[in-house]
């Protein structure tokens, strides 16, 4: 096989991987999913929001897992700002049996969520959105009638160590849109469980 | 920041079936950095993966032959593990042991992934696995898996041929 072929090769698997997805400045889509209570939750339902805080998450991952204590603070602390976080879990779980539904009621309970967390069990979310990882952030904002996207990225620089964090992304990124500003960084860059396709 | 687990991987070694004991450094991306750019007669494998994600240890094995394969040929892996240093006598020791993998790994721990990344590659946006391959004339960065195929394929190219 010659280079040509290999790049071309490479390009068109990483094309497949990425196809789609939503860019900062983009519109995202809402959706309705079921949530661990059984009820459907859609953003649309948040009329007072000002935003969300959109976090593909799950149950395995051990950096998902890292995130999760910080997530419901984060929670407690911008809901009431009019910026709530709504976790979505959509690895397949035929790939990882520890994403199920079941699963996730578990981990929900054990942690004590103050948020939402739904499971997007035909992908179409995470397909819709261009999620690739746990934890992965999309932040939207309200903006007229649309949901735009203002930050996508990290939570912070550091998964080991709360205490140890030196720039908190995603917390500096809400409070620039509380104040009428654009979030920088609007993109940042993780290491994270890569979210399990069905298709792959 | 750097220190070693060597006296760990001993302690377990007499629990093991395997009597291949390596020696791994946890290292910062300052200290791992160098790796990265090392020109001389040999071509690097740098593979980027940890025990937590299925489908880079899928792709191990594959890996182990091409350092296997090419020992002889300047052709050199190397495992670039991404667990959680806290715990790898739980995951990455008894994984070694179990798998009884021979390539030289080293742990990179290093929270500022949002810098180092992009000094890895600038395309790469995180995920793993990924790959680099490269020598003094020669450099390409994959992400997502590969196999020996591809591997194989690209070590017998022209271009990459020092």
């Amino acid at each position: 096989m010659n280079k040509l072929l290999l790049n071309f090769l490479f390009i068109l698997a990483s094309s497949a991987l990425f196809a789609g997805g939503i860019n900062v400045g983009d519109k995202a889509e809402d959706f309705r999913l079921s949530n661990i209570d059984g009820k459907l939750v859609s953003l649309g339902d948040y009329k007072d929001a000002k935003g969300f805080v959109v976090v593909f998450t799950c149950n395995h991952c051990p950096y998902a897992k890292a995130y999760q204590d910080r997530l419901i603070e984060i929670d407690q602390k911008y809901k009431k700002l009019g910026f709530p976080v709504i976790a979505i879990n959509s690895n397949d779980d035929k790939i990882v049996p520890d994403d199920s539904y079941a699963e996730m009621i578990k981990r929900a309970k054990e942690k004590n969520f103050t948020f939402p967390y739904l499971r997007d069990e035909d992908q179409k979310v995470v397909t819709s959105y261009g999620a690739e990882r746990t934890p992965h952030i999309y932040l939207l904002n309200k903006e007229g009638n649309d949901l735009i996207v203002r930050y996508i990225g990290a939570i912070d620089d550091n998964y080991k160590d709360p205490g140890a964090v030196s720039q908190k992304y995603l917390e500096n990124a809400i409070d620039a849109l509380l104040k009428g500003s654009l979030p920088d960084p609007s993109f940042t860059k993780a290491i994270g469980c890569t979210i399990k396709m069905n298709k792959l | 920041m750097r220190f070693n687990l060597f006296i760990a991987v001993v302690s377990l070694s007499f629990l093991s079936t395997s009597d291949f004991i390596p020696e791994i450094q946890v290292l910062n991306f300052k200290e791992f950095e160098p790796r990265l750019h090392q020109y001389n007669d040999t071509t690097y494998i740098i593979n980027f993966w940890a025990t937590w994600c299925i489908p880079c240890r899928k792709e191990l094995p594959d890996f182990e032959k091409i350092n296997t394969g090419y020992q002889e040929k300047n052709v050199k892996v190397l495992l670039v593990n991404l667990d959680f240093p806290d715990d790898l006598n739980q995951s990455l020791i008894p994984f070694i042991q179990k798998y009884d993998i021979h390539s030289e790994i080293v742990v990179l721990d290093d929270p500022d992934s949002n810098f180092w990344i992009n000094q890895v590659d600038s395309t790469w946006n995180g995920n793993i696995p990924a790959t680099l391959i490269y020598n003094k004339k020669y450099r390409e960065f994959i992400a997502g898996i590969v196999d020996y195929e591809v591997l194989n394929s690209i070590l017998k190219l022209k271009t990459i041929k020092q």
